[in-house]
């Protein structure tokens, strides 16, 4: 009994460490036969397709919320201070650096990851890609590389697009609802909001999200046992490891990039 | 290869994701930052800053004029050395005063520059002398519960 434990521990901390070893050659085999997506960039655009633009409608109507309800608490918080007017860099600031980078990736690996990992889990379990090996086709070449380039590339365009959707819903509810003086609504968002500090930051952020979600979903989709709970666990797997990998290094990147700010 | 409706909406997409980019670099951020190329520094020592942050604005009758670019302290002399960097459009007189203000009760605090009457201009590396330190609200409590007491002693 105790015997056993042990041994299950044991096997699957090596289960793990192989895991690992695995993900890591599967990401350089990616990046090494990352020039067909280039080549061939039709296909990479086929998947910004399916990953960018069918995720643009989540994308939008979440920003314009969470813009709203920010605009709203924020200024419920702000007027016991008399400051209604900072609402604009309240509301720009939460989303430029973090809301906008963060929960646009959350919704992407929930959206776009998920499906990657389903699409690419299937066509091993139905022998697609092996098909593709017989016919000297690189499936990483063929299948990966390209979705993971348009997952990369589709990323910090939801999230600045989440951003400024955001900032509108701020507005709308600040502004046009509330009646906060839009003139000092958006000139102290400008004076406060820097161009490097803030807005390419959060770009870098939502460039390592999308290299972070479509890297583990790929993983998943191509590790995922060929059988159909097998795909719908790498599916679970996959949203739930990359939103913690989302928030995780969000955590880091911010450490960095924010230390001994003002 | 042709072009497809698929190659459209990706297209629509893209240019939606880049103006996203634009607004948020015009629209909601100020792109005019100012830069070291088309400024100059100047240095002026304070007796107390307050809390004074580097990039706080420097302003001239109430217009943003340059940044605070870097706060050291002089052990020797114990006092605050601040640099500020000036845009190039603006030059001050040599007896310009720099005060640190805050804005409004609770806001940020920034350094405010009162141009004097001196027909000669402040060169870049140059020192303001004229200074006017920050308002320590407990200080000025002090002073007014002190001239209580006082006036209380007289009667």
């Amino acid at each position: 009994m105790l015997k056993a434990a042990i041994a299950g521990v044991g096997r699957r901390t090596i289960h793990g460490i192989w895991r690992i070893g695995f993900a890591t050659r599967f990401f350089l085999l990616v990046l090494l036969y990352s020039g067909t997506a280039f080549r061939r960039i039709g296909l990479t655009i086929r998947e910004i397709y399916f990953t960018g633009v069918l995720s643009l409608i989540i994308i939008l109507v979440s920003g314009l919320f969470v813009g709203m309800v920010l605009g709203l608490q924020g200024y419920e918080t702000l007027q016991t201070y008399g400051s209604e007017e900072a609402l604009g860099v309240l509301v720009a600031l939460s989303l430029v650096r973090e809301l906008g980078p963060v929960v646009a990736a959350l919704l992407f690996a929930s959206r776009a990851g998920s499906a990657i990992t389903a699409e690419i889990g299937l066509m091993k379990a139905t022998e697609q890609l092996s098909a593709m090996e017989m016919m000297a086709v690189n499936p990483i070449a063929r299948v990966v590389a390209p979705r993971f380039w348009a997952g990369v590339i589709s990323m910090p365009l939801l999230a600045a697009l989440f951003s400024a959707m955001g900032i509108l819903g701020g507005y709308l509810v600040g502004v046009v609802l509330i009646g906060v003086d839009e003139g000092s609504f958006w000139s102290q968002m400008q004076s406060a909001v820097e161009f490097e500090q803030d807005i390419l930051n959060g770009v870098i952020k939502s460039v390592v999200f999308g290299i972070a979600i479509t890297a583990i979903a790929l993983f998943e989709g191509y590790d995922a046992p060929p059988t159909a709970e097998g795909v719908s666990g790498a599916t679970t797997r996959t949203v739930v490891t990359s939103s913690l990998a989302v928030l995780a290094l969000d955590f880091v990147l911010t450490a960095f990039m924010f230390r001994g700010i003002s | 290869m042709n072009k497809t409706v698929l190659d459209l909406w990706v297209g629509v997409f893209v240019i939606a994701g880049m103006a996203a980019l634009l607004f948020l670099a015009l629209k909601v951020g100020s792109m005019n930052v100012v830069k070291t190329a088309n400024s100059y520094e100047l240095v002026a020592k304070f007796d107390n800053i307050g809390g004074l942050k580097v990039r706080a604005p420097v302003k001239s009758a109430g217009v943003v004029v340059g940044r605070v670019t870097d706060v050291q302290f002089d052990g020797e002399n114990f006092e605050a050395i601040v640099t500020l960097r000036i845009d190039n459009r603006y030059a001050f007189p040599k007896d310009t005063l720099a005060a640190i203000m805050t804005s409004g009760l609770l806001g940020e605090q920034y350094i405010g520059l009162d141009a004097g009457g001196d027909t000669q201009t402040l060169k870049d590396k140059d020192k303001i002398f004229l200074t006017q330190s920050a308002v320590v609200l407990e200080n000025l409590i002090g002073q007014f519960l002190y001239g209580k007491a006082q006036e209380g002693a007289t009667e």
